[in-house]
């Protein structure tokens, strides 16, 4: 199976029917994206595809047409993307299991909506979350839109 | 370590079979540094808390499970604080599994006695009890005690470490440790000279720790009691591979598990054949054990990858036996109601507390100045974001094992024993937990591990359970059923309360899959913990718990006993404060005026939530209060009525935790425990058909989300004569403050949880 990662090319040695996320973690090696239900019901294993966040535990290798990008793909070296960096500047993470995916939910939200209002968060942001971080959840996305206001969007 | 365990073992304070005499001399012994033969070339372990290098990386061994609570930052903190290090100049490690992590205050306040009693007999029982925690070397992660039981222990630590520096220094410069001082990871001498630690750590090796080491009073700390970043975050900010779910080893294949679903029952048959036909599926493995146990039958595939395993799973044909506890929900509630009934028509139970004289205080009161009522609440289940799952390997005659537990050297006398190897040949490598909540204080997931590594050839097999795995064969919070009656006096104060809580034991459940040889005896305060130790000051009082005989799988759940007994005692009072005509909070501040602290939350309580204001049309607001895990929690709910339902509008917590070590943690943690303890009230509840658990995933047992989540106010307050915990207590209190807000908008009081089965919530 073909696929593009982080802008890497593969040819990975899997069934057509293996989830992305486990093609991901298991054959890759990328750990970022992580299991949480199966059903897509947490958003856990969330990544992008083609800038769209998707969730990777139920999409089927042979069905992914675009380029996958995980958590692992969107700092640009030591140079944390400004959602990472809001996510640190607002202390988010408790156990921090679900937050690759929060992460990467939140910055397909901003590349869609550069100033979201609450209601926008509510839509877009429908990952689950066991420690309840929601609420730093919000402040960091609003931080994050500032900073990519203030760096012209790129990590 | 057997035999100790057996005449004394103790959780909860409920199985105390035979005397805690021990000698002076194993009391004081210490445990071995476990560190000592693992460091690296020149680097020395000043103690099991402390490495340093040569060139000067610093790392502190974290002994407690980091599974979101910021442990890791809070207990480098302390050590840090003595060190004159600064917490970016250290290295986090998660230490090894070793006796010499012991966590004693667990057990000083497992001992079951209030918080607020500390009179000599409750105090000499803690220190019996601390000392029991000592001896077995329990080093675990739970019951909101990791900071408490650090809090001298890591500033030790640091403390020990500083001055033996400065003996280094004087051994190398002959100047005299008086003049010497210590700052940002150096010595500094008298004429301003900086020596690195790094520089005197060969030399501290050779000098013995000096012993009358005092620690510094709190107006000293330049970390401790402000919020610091937590040492955690960039890398759960960057998706690192922290967890046992992300452990990839050499070689290594992968696994997953049904055991049966109809919990503790056999496996009658399976027919593999299919199974193996899947491309990638190495082996079927019947996980039955050959003595017995309480997790009854099921079987492991073991594949190349983790979908082939959940594939082959999924393929293998089987039957299952019948589960050792009624079919369906109905028949489980039937058994603790009618153990409640029983229980009450023949005036039997534990009796808990005692105060004044309940009969006779209702022999003669009056009709109208009784207030009636029956609780209940469904079993839970933890939910934690990443599914159970360990690695273990079984190889040259040692065993590993890598999971993120709560529970170590448990778990590495478990894993030793399952296997046949020597504890001193099994190794416990701890990773980051995707939440605990008491969960991953089990060492089922850690044994089945170890079991499937007998079969893979000295490969190491990682274990993944699916998430409907994981739902359906968790260790739940039982459900339980409570009657309650209280009199009120001429002035509408409750002059007599008498609750009874039938439950099953959760204390009984855990020593049968943990120490099936050692009995539960005696009564289980997880029962009656949340309303057998409340600061209220009522004349008649009395609490009585019952064991109800159901066997379905339970343990400790995110603030234990008082998730359904703070919810159970708190609606009940606003329900005295309503029949009385009363303010929920005024009638709190009477009857605990004895309690200052308890006063000083809901005085607080009431202004973050503007509770005085006028009442609103469409609005409502509720106050609950509990005293849990040495944290006086008072907290207020405001909800609102929309044309879709009712929607949560803000959460005000007042939290007397005593000392604050981290304040914007322990913040984040009442909050945590807040949203755990309403999500519990959003449609949360495990049932039972067919003897199968019926929610086997997040679409049908789901968590509050981010549409969903309040607005918080959290006061962190530090009048409390003694520390307290963080972990738990936001849980207990913000479910009856829900139930109050929500009859305070409704006038409908909901005594049955979830309290989504009867209102809608947006």
């Amino acid at each position: 199976m073909k696929l593009t990662v982080n802008g890497t090319q593969m040819d990975l040695d899997a069934e057509p029917d293996m989830p992305l996320l486990w093609a991901l973690r298991d054959l890759v090696g990328l750990k970022g994206p992580k299991f949480g239900c199966g059903i897509a019901a947490c958003g856990s294993c969330t990544v992008m595809i083609d800038g769209v966040a998707q969730r990777s535990c139920v999409l089927a290798l042979e069905d992914v047409d675009g380029e996958v990008t995980t958590i692992e793909g969107i700092s640009n070296g030591e140079t944390l993307h400004p959602v990472q960096q809001a996510w640190i500047e607002n202390q988010v993470a408790q156990c921090g299991y679900c937050q690759s995916g929060q992460i990467m939910a939140a910055v397909a939200l901003l590349d869609e909506v550069p100033n979201p209002t609450d209601e926008d968060i509510n839509a877009a942001m429908t990952n689950l979350c066991r420690c309840g971080t929601y609420p730093q959840i919000r402040q960091a996305i609003k931080r994050a839109a500032e900073l990519k206001s203030q760096t012209g969007g790129e990590a | 370590m057997g035999k100790i365990l057996r005449r004394t073992f103790l959780i909860g304070g409920a199985a105390i079979a035979g005397g805690v005499a021990f000698g002076a001399y194993i009391v004081n012994r210490d445990h071995a540094n476990p560190l000592i033969g693992t460091t690296k070339e020149g680097e020395v372990a000043f103690n099991p808390y402390l490495k340093i290098t040569e060139d000067d990386q610093i790392t502190v061994m974290v002994p407690r499970a980091e599974m979101g609570q910021g442990i890791t930052t809070t207990l480098t903190a302390l050590l840090a604080e003595e060190l004159d290090v600064t917490l970016e100049k250290v290295t986090v490690e998660i230490a090894p599994a070793a006796n010499a992590y012991y966590n004693s205050t667990m057990l000083e306040e497992g001992a079951g006695k209030p918080h607020f009693d500390r009179s000599f007999s409750a105090e000499a029982l803690r220190a019996t009890m601390g000392t029991v925690g000592k001896v077995l070397g329990l080093q675990v992660t739970g019951g909101s005690t990791s900071t408490i039981d650090a809090y001298e222990k890591m500033r030790m630590a640091g403390a020990t470490a500083r001055e033996t520096l400065k003996l280094a220094a004087y051994k190398q410069t002959g100047i005299d440790t008086d003049g010497m001082k210590t700052s940002d990871g150096a010595v500094i001498l008298p004429d301003g000279t900086k020596l690195p630690y790094g520089s005197l750590a060969q030399t501290a090796a050779e000098i013995d720790t000096p012993s009358d080491v005092a620690l510094r009073p709190a107006s000293d700390w330049k970390i401790l009691g402000k919020s610091q970043p937590r040492t955690d975050m960039r890398a759960k900010s960057t998706g690192a591979p922290l967890f046992g779910m992300d452990v990839d080893l050499q070689d290594m294949v992968y696994a997953t598990l049904k055991m049966n679903p109809r919990l503790g029952g056999p496996m009658i048959r399976m027919d593999t054949t299919e199974a193996r036909k899947i491309k990638g599926v190495i082996d079927v493995v019947d996980m039955t054990a050959t003595q017995d146990e309480a997790f009854g039958g099921g079987f492991a595939v073991i594949a190349t990858n983790t979908w082939a395993a959940f594939k082959g799973a999924e393929a293998v044909d089987v039957e299952w036996g019948p589960a050792p506890y009624p079919a369906t929900t109905e028949g489980i509630m039937e058994v603790i109601a009618n153990t409640l009934d029983r229980s009450e028509a023949e005036g039997e139970g534990d009796v808990m507390r005692e105060e004044g004289d309940v009969k006779l205080a209702f022999a003669d009161a009056p009709r109208e100045r009784i207030v009636e009522a029956r609780y209940q609440v469904p079993y839970l289940a933890h939910a934690t974001m990443e599914p159970m799952n360990a690695t273990a390997q079984l190889k040259d005659g040692e065993s590993h094992l890598w999971a993120g537990t709560q529970a170590p050297t448990l778990v590495r006398d478990d894993c030793a024993w399952e296997v046949g190897v020597d504890k001193e040949r099994t190794f416990i490598h701890s990773t980051y937990l995707g939440g605990g909540f008491g969960r991953r204080g089990e060492v089922d997931f850690c044994r089945f591990a170890a079991r499937l590594a007998k079969k893979t050839n000295g490969k190491p097999v990682k274990l993944v359970w699916s998430r409907e795995e994981d739902m359906t064969h968790d260790t739940y919070r039982p459900a339980a059923i409570s009657t309650w009656k209280a009199r009120l006096d001429d002035d509408g104060f409750p002059m007599a309360v008498d609750g009874r809580i039938a439950c099953p034991s959760i204390i009984k459940s855990v020593m049968a899959r943990t120490f099936p040889s050692i009995g539960a005896a005696g009564p289980d305060n997880t029962i009656t913990q949340g309303a057998a130790d409340q600061p209220y000051d009522i004349a008649n009082y009395k609490i009585t718990g019952v064991k109800a005989p159901v066997d379905i799988p339970i343990g400790f759940w995110r603030s234990v006993g008082n998730s359904y007994n703070g919810f159970f005692h708190e609606c009940f009072m606003d329900e005295i404060a309503h029949a009385a005509g009363k303010d929920p909070i005024e009638m709190r501040r009477r009857i605990m005026a004895k309690h200052p602290t308890a006063v000083g939350t809901l005085n607080k309580v009431a202004e973050l939530a503007d509770w005085d204001a006028p009442a609103v049309e469409g609005q409502g607001k509720g106050v609950a209060f509990t005293l849990s895990f040495g944290c006086w929690t008072a907290i207020a709910v405001e909800v609102s009525q929309s044309d879709d339902g009712i929607r949560i509008e803000k959460v005000s917590i007042a939290a007397d935790i005593g000392k604050a070590l981290d304040p914007a943690i322990v913040a984040n943690q009442l909050q945590s425990g807040a949203i755990y303890g309403l999500s519990s009230c959003l449609g949360e509840k495990i049932t039972f058909a067919d003897g199968m658990v019926q929610e086997t995933n997040y679409d049908t047992y789901d968590a509050m989300r981010m549409y969903q989540c309040p607005e918080f106010a959290i006061a962190v307050m530090e009048t409390a004569d003694h520390m307290g915990g963080s972990g738990e207590p936001g849980t207990p209190p913000v479910i009856p403050a829900l139930a109050n807000a929500v009859f305070n908008l409704t006038g409908k009081r909901i005594r049955s949880m979830p309290l989504s089965d009867e209102v809608e919530f947006v």
